[in-house]
């Protein structure tokens, strides 16, 4: 029996489970994966839950729900990796041997690493909306608030879903518009770029968009610390913004069970070719997801373009093939902009997004970094289709490589 | 591409205004590009950074992040910031002749 290991049940755990098992015979391969957590959380809409648009019980689903008949699931805690020995120990002293190892461990958020986020204002007016728990509090904070003014601050890049702040204050433009409050609340974006976004062209376009809504948009400051008590941040220039409401995308890392194994960068992300997704360092580790430091978007997109790269190079390394499937950093997102509206994006590592038809060139039905109803409608769709056939590994309409058909240049 | 005329010497810039061939590179040569950069003189701490950062790219192939610096560079976030005002991976890099840190996505 050779044993594959799946370490991480989240979005691109998931999918590459259900990728995989169909295929690899049941009676010379044992499939495991491995999560500590039952629940799995349907992220995307955790930017819904602050505005009344969603509640938890939309966003999560038992994660067991998500498997296949006659895979190994285990829900425990990782204590270590041994790659040159290739097995995993758990932390109730359990021993997971592998041939082939596919670590899906994600990114979260890690507040302690900025001085003062912690302290005194830690969920009494400084939240996040990343974790269920953040998101929740965040919801009966801005059900009960009077107005103010609101900062959302990016800590340093790069970040899990690097649109989500701008949506979170596009959002709040129009939640805070449909409470009769806008003119009481003030919206500020603070961010370590030097625009609205990481591409020039978006970053012109979602630019405007700040204006438009009368959001200030302050680029270029990097954040040293929170002073709660004097409700402000500040940079390492030592540049101050005040706050009534911090929102906060503090630091993203990856999994401390890398650091722990000593497989990751300083955030801990594992080294990853970019093309292939195998692990620099071992042949026969292959990594997916947030978990990479690949140069893309941390995105259940990206993830589910590269979970059809990765099953295509997986099989050839079991059959000690060369790699040929290759990564070209495709992402796709959709963007709320509030009121019934969004935008859509669509770029690779070398292509900025630009606007367009998508999917279907010159027809649609989406618009490509143009804000119309038709991209709302679609985000809103994409829940369904999440649970229902992009966990499930099923096929979707979209080609994992991006296609240049149907944009403006 | 643009060619420009540096310390007597010809050289290539990349589109985002990086030196093209990091070999190129010599102190005097970085001695300029601060100055483009608005510092008026490069001190050894200056230089322990951009050597750190020259070290880091021949092995890499990339700048180090503001976090790699902090963390292996000797010199913490604090006085990077002070020795490069403005952002201390990008300023730093292209003073050192490297190709622009592409950290953010």
């Amino acid at each position: 029996m050779r044993n594959l290991v799946i370490l991480g049940a989240g979005t691109a755990g998931t999918m590459m489970l259900n990728k995989l098992a169909p295929v690899l015979d049941k009676d010379e391969w044992r499939i495991t994966i491995v999560d500590q957590n039952e629940t799995h959380y349907y992220q995307p809409g955790f930017l819904f839950i602050p505005f009344g648009i969603y509640t938890p019980k939309d966003v999560v689903k038992p994660k067991r729900d998500f498997f296949p008949a006659g895979v190994d699931a285990r829900f425990g805690k990782i204590d270590k990796i041994e790659p040159q020995s290739n097995r995993i120990l758990m932390q109730d002293g359990k021993v997971l041997p592998y041939d082939f190892l596919i670590i899906a461990t994600g990114s979260q958020i890690a507040p302690g690493e900025i001085e003062g986020m912690t302290g005194a204002g830690w969920q009494k007016n400084i939240f996040d909306f990343y974790t269920l728990e953040g998101t929740t509090a965040l919801a009966k904070f801005l059900k009960y608030w009077d107005g103010g003014k609101l900062v959302l601050n990016i800590a340093e890049m790069p970040i899990k879903c690097p649109v989500a702040p701008l949506e979170f204050v596009f959002l709040a433009d129009w939640w805070f518009t449909e409470q009769g409050l806008r003119d009481q609340v003030e919206i500020e974006f603070v961010t370590p770029l030097d625009g609205a976004f990481t591409k020039p062209k978006a970053s012109q376009v979602f630019g405007d968009f700040l204006g438009k809504k009368s959001i200030k948009l302050t680029p270029d400051f990097n954040l040293a610390r929170v002073e709660p008590e004097a409700n402000k941040i500040v940079s390492w220039e030592e540049q101050e913004v005040t706050y009534d409401l911090l929102v906060t995308i503090p630091t993203n890392m990856g999994d401390p069970v890398i650091e722990r194994s000593g497989m990751g960068d300083e955030l801990n992300f594992i080294p990853t070719d970019k093309h292939t997704l195998r692990s620099k360092k071992y042949e026969n580790i292959f990594v997916i997801g947030d978990a990479t430091d690949l140069p893309s978007s941390k995105a259940g997109s990206v993830a589910h373009f590269e979970s059809e790269v990765l099953f295509e190079n997986l099989l050839s390394a079991i059959d000690n093939r060369p790699l040929r499937a290759a990564f070209d950093g495709h992402a796709n997102c959709y963007i709320e902009s509030g009121f019934g509206k969004g935008i859509l994006i669509d770029f690779n590592y070398t292509t900025e997004p630009l606007p367009g038809k998508f999917p279907l060139p010159g027809v649609g039905p989406f618009s490509l970094l143009e804000e119309t109803k038709m991209n709302h409608y679609g985000k809103l769709m994409f829940r369904w289709m999440y649970w229902n056939l992009l966990l499930k590994g099923a096929e979707l309409p979209i080609e994992s490589q991006m296609l240049m058909a149907g944009k403006r240049a | 591409m643009a060619t420009r005329e540096i310390a007597g010497v010809t050289l290539d810039f990349d589109e985002d205004g990086y030196l093209s061939d990091a070999s190129a590179w010599n102190e005097t040569i970085a001695a300029e590009l601060a100055k483009e950069e608005g510092l008026e003189t490069l001190t050894e701490r200056h230089f322990q950074v951009i050597n750190f950062m020259r070290q880091e790219f021949e092995a890499n192939g990339t700048g180090p992040s503001i976090r790699r610096l902090t963390k292996a560079s000797g010199v913490p976030t604090k006085e990077l910031y002070q020795l490069f005002p403005g952002g201390p991976a990008k300023k730093a890099a292209r003073i050192a002749g490297i190709k622009k840190p592409h950290g953010c996505i």
